[in-house]
């Protein structure tokens, strides 16, 4: 089975003094697939990332990215091999431009000898240049990041992902705080780089998942509530009762 | 692509201007006795670009900078104290041919870590060693755990004191408090005469190019945006996938080499080392020089270190008991009123008049020069 997963927890528990954030969840998740995890605040939905891209260590249990196990690796080991986050808050690099934002992402002089000797050659060029129109920031190229608008940040932050070229893209929110302009603008992004890759989105804009999803997974209290296709979470009594009732 | 090239024409002038400062300028202006004053500035000017790199740059403030400065100092100095200790010039001490404050301690042997300073390459090459491995077992222990900002300055400021603690206290080993005194010749040429002062203020402003270019190419590298990217979002750097560790230490290494050339270039034209140059006052100072000049701006560290260490000699002169309630008032000032330093003055105030004036007359290149000369 572990033929088509690209991630599978196990027993996954994390806890803050005491409290258990991620309680003994299992979750897997399919390969090229858009797997949508929804629930209350404080469900453990960001967590659960944080444990996959190892910002969190976990208390125990196991992840496993194509059989390989991820919670004793370190980050930028576990993106290196091919998972990429972005954050719930847009996190770019004010002080640079959008492309230097975009090219510090780019797959290549990740050693310290590497950065020094790294040129802006043409493929980076192009590739820059490819992920600026994908994300709508083609004529903003040369401009600070800190000038741009909370949505163009998040395009930037999801293009600084798209370049790392990752096999499992994890995306926190990503249309949270946008305009209903930005968010459909978004909405047919998010459509377009989905495809034909693995993602785990974190929404609340139900709306926007039932556009995206393959999958949904309902989290409440750090475990698995429901799980399956939305339509059948949307008329599980229990997710109404914890989460889509009020 | 002027962005990623290695200089633009305007810091391309900059460059030219310091230049003319410190080769043409100064060696005008100045009596041989000011300018190996300003020759003795310009050593500390390493260490400020250095920590431009480190603090302006990567956002590592390190409180500790004369550990390195004083290592390559004293490396420098002992090559030079073996040389200055022969044989003839001891001969009155009760062992001959070992350094004189080793025999005022009862030593009768030169211990084994100071053989290899009979060479001087061995020499040269501990100057910018030493500091290095100790950068990098300070680095490693602190930035693999994540420690960073105000806990590593202040865990470098430790190393700073107990660096003066070690050297007053194996007087035997190290001359102690009173330093390493009376060197006298390299390989035979004696450098306490004026001409010797003044070519070494010349090798000086070399090195301190050398290291001013270095410095512009890493700023100029990817490892320089990405050093600014890890002062702002280290996170999002580390999932980008780089670890973050190597490249920190990498720059406090190559700071920690910057400042130990400053400090062999203070003992050649000082003619002394010691623990006052280690510690934590010469250490911070050494970072006001860098928050003066404009701690983004390698060229700005050079001025700031020029400018600080002048008005101290001055002032220091007519008020010694008030030059550090000055220095603590003029570092409140530059943070409050000037963050960017004399380089922010000059690239958010100077220039752009500059750049007005030159549009209204076409005489604006003489107005430039004038109006640069007292920025500097």
């Amino acid at each position: 089975m572990s033929e088509q997963m690209i991630i599978e927890v196990e027993d996954l528990t994390v806890s803050f003094d005491g409290f258990k954030a991620v309680d003994a969840l299992n979750l897997y998740f399919e390969k090229n697939a858009c797997h949508v995890i929804i629930g209350p605040n404080g469900a453990g939905k960001t967590t659960v990332l944080d444990l996959i891209c190892g910002r969190t260590k976990a208390t125990g249990g196991s992840v496993k990215f194509k059989n390989k196990e991820l919670l004793s690796m370190r980050e930028d080991q576990i993106v290196l091999a091919g998972v990429g986050r972005k954050f719930q808050t847009p996190s770019v690099y004010e002080d640079l431009t959008v492309s230097e934002n975009l090219e510090l992402s780019y797959p290549k002089g990740h050693s310290v000898f590497g950065a020094l000797i790294f040129r802006r050659d043409d493929p980076v060029q192009t590739r820059i240049q490819e992920i600026a129109e994908t994300i709508f920031l083609e004529d903003l190229l040369d401009e600070k990041a800190a000038f741009l608008s909370h949505g163009q940040k998040q395009w930037l932050e999801i293009g600084m992902l798209l370049i790392q070229d990752p096999e499992l893209l994890m995306l926190d929110e990503p249309v949270a705080g946008m305009s209903v302009a930005e968010r459909k603008k978004t909405a047919e992004l998010l459509n377009r780089i989905i495809q034909d890759r693995s993602v785990i989105v974190i929404e609340h804009d139900m709306g926007f998942v039932a556009d995206i999803a393959t999958r949904v997974t309902v989290l409440h209290q750090g475990k698995t509530l429901s799980e399956g296709s939305m339509e059948r979470v949307q008329n599980d009594p229990k997710v109404v009762e914890v989460y889509l009732g009020h | 692509m002027t962005r990623s090239s290695f200089m633009t024409r305007k810091e391309l002038i900059g460059f030219l201007i310091l230049a003319a400062v410190i080769f043409l300028l100064l060696p005008a202006m100045l009596d041989s006795f000011r300018l190996n004053l300003f020759g003795k500035y310009l050593t500390y000017a390493f260490v400020a670009v250095g920590l431009a790199l480190c603090w302006g740059a990567g956002g590592i403030l390190s409180l500790g900078q004369g550990v390195f400065f004083g290592l390559g100092g004293y490396c420098m100095a002992m090559f030079l104290k073996l040389e200055a200790s022969t044989p003839e010039n001891t001969a009155i001490q009760s062992t001959p041919g070992i350094p004189d404050f080793m025999d005022w301690n009862q030593l009768t042997e030169l211990p084994v870590w100071w053989q290899p300073f009979y060479s001087l390459p061995l020499a040269l090459l501990a100057v910018l060693a030493v500091p290095v491995v100790f950068a990098f077992i300070i680095g490693f222990a602190m930035f693999t755990r994540r420690v960073g900002g105000v806990y590593f300055a202040i865990i470098t400021q430790a190393f700073a004191a107990i660096l003066t603690i070690l050297i007053i206290g194996q007087q035997g080993y190290t001359g102690g408090v009173n330093g390493i005194t009376d060197l006298r010749t390299l390989l035979g040429w004696d450098i306490r005469t004026d001409e010797a002062k003044t070519t070494l203020y010349f090798v000086n402003g070399v090195l301190l190019f050398a290291v001013l270019l270095i410095a512009q190419y890493v700023r100029k590298s990817k490892l320089g945006r990405l050093l600014i990217a890890m002062r702002d979002q280290e996170d999002r750097v580390r999932f980008s996938g780089y670890n973050v560790a190597n490249f920190k230490i990498f720059i406090f290494c190559l700071g920690a080499a910057f400042a130990g050339i400053g400090g062999a270039m203070f003992t050649l034209q000082v003619g002394f080392m010691s623990p006052t140059l280690v510690g934590i006052v010469p250490s911070i100072e050494m970072v006001i020089f860098c928050a003066v000049g404009g701690r983004l701006s390698i060229l700005g560290a050079v001025y700031g270190a020029l400018l600080v260490n002048w008005a101290k000699t001055s002032f220091s002169e007519a008020f010694p008991e008030l030059w550090l309630l000055g220095l603590g008032g003029l570092f409140i000032a530059v943070v409050m009123f000037f963050p960017n330093g004399l380089a922010g003055v000059w690239s958010e105030q100077i220039e752009p008049r500059l750049t007005k004036l030159s549009k209204r007359s076409d005489t604006a290149t003489p107005k430039r020069a004038a109006e640069r000369a007292p920025a500097e």
